[in-house]
């Protein structure tokens, strides 16, 4: 069962792009006008929309980058490195 | 004691040790009967709030407290048990015996850690968690898996050390062995150690090292249990003696910042939900110090929450492991058609660990993010929320898309071998899922053992789902444009642990050549100058032997041989483990009455 779903959306992965991308913006809508930023934490929630969408995208491509940059700053090794 | 309290953990050692004389049919009833005992045991404990178990002796002089049952014991022992019954049937097809009993006295310990009331007895079980769960990693056949054991138990026993010399310290200090909150204003040495000691069990960075390295090299029942009970009776302890503590939030953040990094980086299966762990706990060690009502509620619910996922993330990792034999993502991937249903159970415990909406993630961690922005700590909210967004990343997107999704590296055998787990573990994957829902649907399930219920959280408000949408979808939009970046590659990360797997080696060369050298010319002195002297005594002696002592050794000879083969046949096996055990058990029992008596 799990795997029929898996390959129907593999086989129709056009279609499965367009839902995705009207439901992202669906939810993107929605968080800039229907949402109470009542219980935001700080002013930038309130007052830049979309705040955490930026946010989330910045701190994975700096997460990504990082990890890349620390993996090819040394500490990246070949497998058997602690083996004699 | 008191009559109505039975420890739970002594259920299970004895529950342990009646184990090697059960057989089958009765076997498999029998392991799933001992937790569910040691279960019910801990709720009916739980419902009689309380000190019991007291036990006094030297004249009433001391005292040793088994049961301290209260608010924050409560859910700790809880999950600890239920875990045991999860863990325990994931592992029911496991035939040695000798597994399921490390197990069992893994979990003794830390429930007796948890329900403690003086560092004696947390010092007891805290041992006793640390010898168990090595045999865990020993029992792993595979390469590398008996040295891993060997730095795991060094490094816990060094810090079991340290643990030891903070409370004494203190004890000589002020008298008193009650393990309760420590005073932040009024820091001494013994309170530096105490927390060393506690924080190198939960792997706070720079003591972590150990972590990703026994996990995964730990048998793959054995990881289901390790991975839940060491470092989250930690946190307990870090709950208990230092809530509040500030350099705990700092370290608490690098922790989870650290770990995600090393996770995005990581080729081994095993070793990434480890690093994954070390983040998560990171968020734990943060409540702890920021210690207000929100942050501790929010620290045990994720605790509690992050038993039960993470567990579930190491049953469906252990469930490829075992049919493919593969550790690593360069040797899997595209696996979904042979195993969907551990695809399934991966998703759910991905989903919950990241968080999503009516998942267990979702109502613990936001806890501790809100109590930190509470706390007018921004900066540390919204670090959490960036590795938050990592977590996502890691354990949602990248794990089960390098097992089951996108170019197949696997070769013609794993691919052969690729099936869904026995039953059993299916059962357990099962509840372990189930748990993560009800957790994130029903919350009273988990709020109403909560710490402080008074103070009200509400996760479900349409801001925090609306933050939450935001940070998931844009995760998985990062992650489709960038997962190139991220994808299996045959290396391995150096960390911390690097100092002493090459400090082993330099003590080797040390022990090998200049040490070696003295030894030969200290043999080479003594034989000139010791040894005429000596062969002239030892003519005396040997007279007088002869003649007078002989008889009255001889007999008593015979007996000592006659009960030293007795227990050399017990004791000595010619297996450096169990040598090792009894006698650091020895000296444990040497050190304390050298101390105490």
């Amino acid at each position: 069962m799990i795997v029929d779903l898996i390959d129907f959306l593999k086989k129709h992965q056009q279609t499965v792009r367009v839902y995705c991308i009207i439901a992202i913006a669906i939810m993107l809508v929605w968080s800039f006008v229907g949402v109470d930023t009542h219980h935001a934490h700080t002013w930038m929630e309130v007052y830049i929309p979309g705040f955490w969408s930026i946010f989330t995208l910045i701190s994975c491509v700096v997460l990504i980058f990082f990890s890349l940059w620390l993996g090819k700053s040394g500490i990246e090794t070949r497998e058997d490195y602690y083996d004699n | 004691m008191t009559t109505s309290f039975i420890h739970p953990s002594l259920i299970l050692i004895i529950g342990a040790l009646i184990l090697p004389f059960i057989r089958e049919p009765f076997r498999k009833l029998y392991l799933t009967m001992v937790p569910l005992m040691t279960l019910l045991a801990v709720v009916f404990i739980n419902m009689n709030p309380g000190i019991h178990g007291v036990i006094s002796f030297m004249g009433g002089d001391w005292t040793l407290t088994f049961g301290r049952v209260d608010s924050l014991s409560i859910i700790f022992g809880f999950i600890m048990a239920l875990m045991a019954v999860i863990g325990t049937i994931y592992g029911l097809h496991v035939k040695d015996n000798w597994q399921h009993i490390a197990a069992w006295f893994y979990v003794a310990g830390s429930l007796g850690a948890i329900y403690c009331g003086d560092y004696l007895v947390l010092f007891l079980f805290w041992e006793m968690m640390a010898f168990a769960s090595t045999f865990l990693i020993w029992f792993n056949s595979e390469k590398g898996a008996l040295a891993a054991g060997y730095r795991y138990l060094l490094v816990h026993t060094f810090g079991g050390v340290i643990l030891l010399l903070g409370f004494v310290l203190r004890y000589q200090a002020v008298g008193d062995l009650a393990f309760v909150q420590l005073d932040e204003q009024n820091t001494h040495l013994y309170t530096w150690l105490i927390l060393a000691g506690l924080m190198l069990n939960a792997a706070v960075p720079p003591l972590h090292s150990w972590l990703p390295d026994a996990y995964s090299k730990a048998t793959i029942t054995g990881a289901v249990f390790m991975c839940a009970f060491t470092t989250k009776t930690a946190i307990y302890t870090l709950a208990r003696a230092f809530a509040g503590f500030d350099i705990l939030i700092i370290l608490g953040v690098v922790m989870a910042i650290y770990g995600i990094i090393y996770a995005l980086r990581e080729n081994d299966i095993r070793r990434l939900l480890a690093w994954e762990i070390v983040s998560q706990v990171g968020y734990m060690v943060c409540g702890v110090g920021i210690g207000t009502a929100l942050a501790i509620n929010g620290t045990c619910a994720h605790a509690f929450a992050h038993i039960l996922y993470k567990s579930l993330l190491f049953m469906a990792a252990g469930a490829v492991v075992h049919a493919t034999g593969k550790t690593k993502f360069t040797e899997l991937g595209g696996l979904y058609a042979k195993m969907p249903n551990t695809l399934f159970f991966m998703i759910i415990g991905g989903v919950s660990v990241s968080a999503f909406p009516f998942f267990s993630g979702f109502v613990s961690k936001s806890m501790i993010i809100s109590a930190s922005f509470e706390s007018h700590l921004l900066w540390v909210g919204f670090l959490l929320t960036v590795v938050s967004a990592g977590t996502f990343l890691v354990a949602g997107l990248r794990l089960p898309y390098l097992i089951f999704f996108g170019e197949s590296r696997c070769s013609e055998e794993t691919l052969e071998k690729a099936c869904d787990p026995p039953w059993n573990m299916h059962m357990a994957m099962g509840a372990a899922a189930f748990l993560c829902l009800l957790v994130g649907i029903y919350l009273p399930f988990l709020y109403n053992m909560l710490p402080y219920p008074e103070v009200s959280y509400h996760p479900y408000g349409s801001y925090h789902l609306s933050e939450t949408f935001q940070i998931l979808v844009f995760t998985g939009i990062t992650f489709f444009f960038l997962k190139g970046k991220i994808g299996a590659k045959a290396t391995i990360s150096l960390d911390l642990d690097w100092f002493y797997r090459l400090g082993g080696r330099g003590f080797l060369w040390l022990a090998k050549n200049p040490i070696q050298w003295i030894d030969t010319m200290l043999g080479k002195a003594y034989r000139v100058i010791g040894l005429t002297p000596l062969m002239t005594t030892a003519k005396f002696w040997s007279w007088f032997d002869w003649h007078g002592i002989d008889g009255v050794v001889d007999g008593s000879a015979r007996c000592v041989r006659a009960l030293g083969k007795r227990v050399t046949v017990v004791m000595q096996r010619g297996q450096i483990q169990q040598t090792i055990y009894i006698s650091i058990t020895f000296a444990a029992i040497l050190l304390i009455s050298f101390v105490w008596l």
